[in-house]
């Protein structure tokens, strides 16, 4: 009933962007935003084009997963564009009635629609090589220096993967109450706004009491097994850098260094 | 009147690599007043099956009827279905969400648009049906103990007041007692108010001792559909699906062998006793002659 709901889109194959360490991709996302707010010409676009093409080309995902996340910020692309195309002063081109169209506008669209599109499909292409377990490790640990001003930074992750291991068991509880109300009659698609939401009562309160239930469950098993925070503990797997991730670092250095030399010069 | 299965077929993730097959190729008929036990391995079809039945879901291909009408044709009221279906799910307390246990048990009666005076005489009847004293009846649901509020989930399908009642393994979790006292009321409602039922079970000793007809189901496929004795008697192969017969029946198959003269179907402890007196009357009575 409610199965598309997928949070976490890791598309499973073997790349050379799948086997870097999850920092170096958070990384390197963080300088492919940064460097799409410092563009601001054709030459800046064509150089991040590149930079996120060849990523593409070395995820080995289909490029119709990454576009898929395109389709939620659709809206908002429309209404960014319409209103730069229509409100940006500067030399007219054509009216309709009140809306004019400017040269500068037809440009400041564009860049921002490309700057939208490159956003999505940039943080896409990290989430579909990363799993979320290896994403909070790789926060966990990047943000590890936080710690030292009292940061509970082990906590959060650990509350952040027990979060996303949880939806697809809460969205099958879902799934399973509302069948048992719709079994006693329940109706979840009929009537306006206030009716849906007062009809939702008899799935949220089941839905919420078996949340905390298997929190507290949880809780009680983690215990069991002596956990006890971060301090001391030691990981199965434990992060660490291989030459790859080094290369990379330095195609993040060089395409940064591009990108700002194009804008300042 | 009767729920007719014909060429159920049920695949998971149609149209994609994935695709996979929870039931294949399943027809029954089941008449009115029957007390059927449907078995099978955990995964089987069993739980899949029963929800096609209120129509929770639609089968891929195939029809089924109720009463002679066809569930899937254009403009068929699927809430007057499940108004004469009941369907307890497994862990039935959990979808429990009222402020108290009789308000709780009203909420499928008011969906069907009773008045409120119908309403209450329902839940007041399913509560007693369910034997729930009504010195609970103003409690939260959630302060009682789980076989109560077992039984106050029961009460909520049986307010409803449907002529089929389909459980999804009603006593999973119970207590000895508290699993015999729901079984009983459940046959109570079998006898008394001519009730279908359907009951879902992992306990072989329990359908053996309420069902009049029995369904195994494996791998998304029907496998017998017979009485009791006749199914239990292919216990071999109940065995190679990861099921078995009722344990009084490997007693009985056991004394056989020693050359105690047994009869070779019983099925229910019951049963066995019976015989068992039975055979020591005979001898006795040849020991008293001699």
């Amino acid at each position: 009933m409610i199965r598309e709901i997928t949070l976490g889109q890791y598309y499973p194959v073997d790349s050379v962007l799948h086997r870097l360490d999850p920092r170096t991709k958070l990384f390197g996302t963080m300088v492919f935003i940064v460097s799409l707010f410092l563009a601001n010409s054709l030459a800046s676009y064509g150089i991040a084009t590149l930079f996120l093409v060849l990523s593409i080309r070395l995820s080995k995902v289909p490029f119709s997963f990454m576009v898929r996340g395109l389709r939620a910020i659709l809206f908002l692309l429309l209404i960014s564009v319409s209103f730069n195309l229509f409100l940006t002063p500067g030399i007219e081109i054509f009216r309709i009635g009140f809306l004019k169209i400017t040269w500068e506008g037809v440009r400041l669209a564009g860049f921002m629609a490309l700057r939208l599109i490159y956003l999505v499909i940039g943080s896409s292409i990290m989430t579909l090589t990363t799993t979320p377990n290896q994403l909070t490790d790789g926060l966990e640990k990047s943000l590890g220096f936080l710690k030292r001003v009292k940061v509970p930074v082990h906590e959060i992750s650990m509350m952040m993967s027990i979060a996303l291991r949880f939806i697809p068991i809460l969205v099958e509880e879902t799934d399973k109450i509302m069948k048992a109300q719709m079994a006693r009659g329940a109706d979840f698609e009929s009537g306006n706004l206030i009716q849906k939401a007062r009809n939702m009562v008899p799935l949220l309160v089941p839905l919420f009491i078996s949340a905390f239930r298997r929190a507290t469950d949880l809780a009680m098993a983690m215990e069991a097994r002596c956990y006890h925070g971060g301090d001391g503990r030691t990981k199965m797997k434990p992060l660490c850098y291989a030459r790859r991730d080094r290369i990379t670092y330095l195609v993040y250095l060089i395409y940064l260094v591009m990108i700002v030399l194009v804008r300042f010069s | 009147m009767s729920i007719k299965a014909e060429h159920i077929n049920y695949l998971y993730g149609e149209g994609t690599a994935f695709e996979q097959y929870a039931l294949r190729d399943v027809s029954f008929e089941i008449g009115d007043g029957q007390f059927i036990g449907l078995i099978g391995h955990t995964g089987s079809g069993k739980s899949t099956l029963i929800q096609h039945l209120n129509g929770l879901l639609r089968a891929s291909s195939g029809k089924i009827y109720y009463n002679g009408e066809d569930i899937y044709q254009d403009g068929y009221d699927m809430r007057a279905l499940r108004n004469q279906v009941g369907l307890v799910f497994q862990y039935p307390e959990h979808q429990l969400f009222e402020v108290d246990v009789f308000s709780d048990v009203c909420f499928g009666p008011k969906n069907q648009g009773l008045s409120k005076e119908e309403m209450e005489a329902r839940a007041r009847e399913a509560l007693t049906q369910v034997g729930l004293s009504e010195r609970y009846w103003d409690q939260s649901p959630f302060e009682l103990s789980g076989g109560q509020k077992r039984r106050v989930a029961i009460a909520g399908v049986l307010a409803m007041q449907p002529e089929v009642l389909i459980l999804d393994e009603p006593t999973a979790g119970l207590d000895p007692r508290g699993r015999d006292e729901i079984l009983d009321q459940i046959s109570a409602l079998h006898n008394e108010k001519r009730m279908t039922i359907i009951l879902v079970s992992h306990s072989m000793e329990d359908i053996a001792r309420y069902a009049d007809r029995i369904m195994v189901m494996s791998h998304g496929e029907k496998l017998f559909d017979a009485p009791p004795k006749e199914v239990f008697g292919h216990y071999k192969e109940l065995e190679e699906i990861g099921l078995a017969a009722p344990q009084i029946t490997y007693v009985a198959r056991q004394l056989r062998e020693k050359g105690v003269p047994l009869e070779e179907d019983i099925t229910t402890v019951e049963e066995a006793k019976k015989a068992i007196l039975g055979l020591l009357k005979k001898t006795g009575k040849a020991g008293s002659k001699e």
